[in-house]
């Protein structure tokens, strides 16, 4: 695809802006993207990577905003102290903890830039123990929940126990 | 006093093998973000948080585990002058970023330069394995492995479901980027580059011209790389880049073959007027640099040329650069004088004369 400002240079940016509800797609190189930085949502001159990041998730935030909860703009990270406005201006996630305090406007954004939210590479070896169980936990009850709703529990005890023998193996290791 | 020899020598001589597809394929890396838990992103950390991050990180070294996979020798940024760190960047063994970005900085590194693990990036912990020639399943393997080793003495920042938490979300989950150097002359001069790159970016990979300004590619070379990060497993993303990839070299091999067929003469002129203009220049820029270069590496590629060799070309791109040249002659320079060096660089390279004792 070709650069829809030059139309020399290959596109390597692709993003869709909204503006009240219309959707615009944009794919440019990143030449022009760096002259024509107002183009893109959150920037003012100056462009980068980052500052697209956020603009994505400034959109997407202030549309959900109207609906309920916190709206984004008073979220503030408890562990490095961030806050929505610092993630707009930087791009950039403070700590780990991040990732929760600002779950909710996460979403739409990676769905834009990976078009998935979850991972499903690999796990760390230590870690990564507990959380196939705590899986394998997650998919018991479900079998559990839908024995019981078909009233076979004989088998639902089964699962019963099964979880139970996972359950103290978590709470050793941890 | 660090050790210097990793600034020394433009290329480890493990590097000038070569590797599958070379005529085509420079480079293959392979690049895993990682963070400590509990610790914040280097992009907010004050300088003790990052110092003790960076100890933690080296004192790993000491570990049997690690040491295995090494041995790694630990360079802190600080304690290298400006020359060093550059060229360290010019060889891609540090990012512009761990120079210019980092508190407490460091990069540790393996004697034949294949890994550098930069610390204090903008992530804590970010591996990288840069192998010659089209490797990227074994620079994978390596970095797994590597990371594997880390994994056992420090806890990372992971979640079940975002999976590896990088601070910047486009590294998110898997933490991967992998990318490969390309020199595609061919596809070039016969202008099907355009047509083939923005190909590539259509199924989620990134295309750049590796050095000039935006995406202008000078010496016809370009890096191709992973954007997406999150809900691929490792090996999907290396399999789809890799599957690209080796459609552009049979891209690039059947452009020259048609070169050779349809314009063999022509083609035949133009590598070997660069030939003389590199052995004989008093002076020369970098841009005409990179095109030179990059048409006599052709030439050797199609067997016209036999008084140069790809390992040469692939010295020379790496030593024309201005840290590079800045070390070698040991004088600061303006650019042009940066350009006499330059030339006299090419010269000394292609005549074989050693300039650096
Ligand atoms: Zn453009
Ligand atoms: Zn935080």
């Amino acid at each position: 695809m070709i650069c829809q400002e030059c139309q020399q240079r290959p596109a390597t940016l692709h993003f869709t802006k909204i503006v009240n509800g219309e959707k615009t797609e944009f794919h440019i190189c990143e030449h022009c993207a760096r002259e024509k930085g107002e183009l893109i949502p959150g920037t003012s001159g100056g462009f980068s990577i980052h500052n697209l990041l956020s603009g994505l998730m400034d959109f997407d935030a202030g549309n959900k905003a109207k609906v309920a909860g916190t709206p984004a703009q008073q979220l503030q990270c408890p562990e490095c102290g961030m806050t929505y406005v610092q993630f707009r201006k930087l791009g950039r996630f403070g700590c780990s903890s991040c990732y929760q305090t600002f779950d909710r406007q996460l979403d739409p954004m990676l769905k834009r830039v990976h078009g998935s939210t979850a991972h499903s590479g690999k796990l760390p070896a230590r870690a990564g123990e507990q959380i196939k169980v705590r899986r394998q936990v997650n998919e018991l009850r479900q079998q559990m929940q839908q024995r019981i709703a078909e009233e076979e529990f004989e088998q639902a005890a089964q699962l019963r126990d099964q979880i139970r023998e996972l359950d103290k193996q978590i709470s050793q290791e941890s | 006093m660090p050790n210097l020899r990793f600034t020394e020598k433009p290329l480890s001589e493990w590097m000038q093998k070569g590797g599958d597809y070379s005529d085509v394929v420079i480079s293959s890396r392979v690049r895993i973000a990682r963070n400590l838990v509990h610790q914040p992103f280097p992009i907010i950390a004050s300088t003790e948080q990052a110092q003790q991050v960076r100890e933690r990180l080296t004192a790993a070294l000491q570990d049997e585990g690690v040491q295995a996979q090494g041995p790694f020798e630990p360079l802190v940024l600080d304690e290298l002058d400006d020359v060093d760190k550059e060229v360290l960047m010019e060889k891609h063994l540090i990012s512009p970023n761990l120079i210019n970005d980092s508190r407490a900085g460091a990069v540790l590194l393996a004697e034949n330069e294949s890994v550098s693990i930069m610390i204090n990036e903008e992530d804590h912990l970010r591996i990288q394995c840069l192998y010659p020639g089209f490797q990227l399943e074994e620079a994978w393997q390596r970095a797994t492995a590597i990371d594997d080793a880390f994994e056992r003495v420090v806890d990372y920042a992971f979640d079940d479901r975002r999976g590896y938490l990088t601070s910047c979300p486009t590294n998110l989950g898997t933490g991967l980027r992998a990318s490969v150097m390309l020199h595609l002359p061919a596809l070039a001069i016969m202008n099907q580059i355009g047509r083939i790159l923005s190909a590539v970016s259509q199924v989620g990979l990134a295309v750049r011209g590796l050095y000039g300004e935006g995406s202008e590619a000078l010496g016809n070379i370009f890096q191709i790389s992973n954007q997406i990060t999150l809900g691929l497993s490792e090996q999907e993303i290396i399999d789809n880049l890799h599957s690209v990839v080796m459609q552009i070299i049979e891209y690039e091999q059947h452009a020259r073959s048609r070169l050779l067929d349809e314009s063999r003469l022509r083609i035949t002129d133009r590598i070997m007027r660069s030939y003389g203009i590199l052995s004989y220049a008093t002076m020369m820029d970098a841009k005409e640099a990179f095109q030179r270069i990059s048409d006599v590496r052709l030439g050797v590629d199609l067997g016209l040329i036999d008084r140069a060799s790809a390992g040469q070309m692939n010295e020379l791109l790496i030593m024309t650069q201005p840290g590079f040249l800045q070390k070698t002659f040991g004088v600061k320079m303006g650019s042009g004088e940066r350009d006499k060096y330059r030339a006299q660089m090419i010269r000394d390279t292609l005549s074989d004369v050693h300039v650096a004792d």
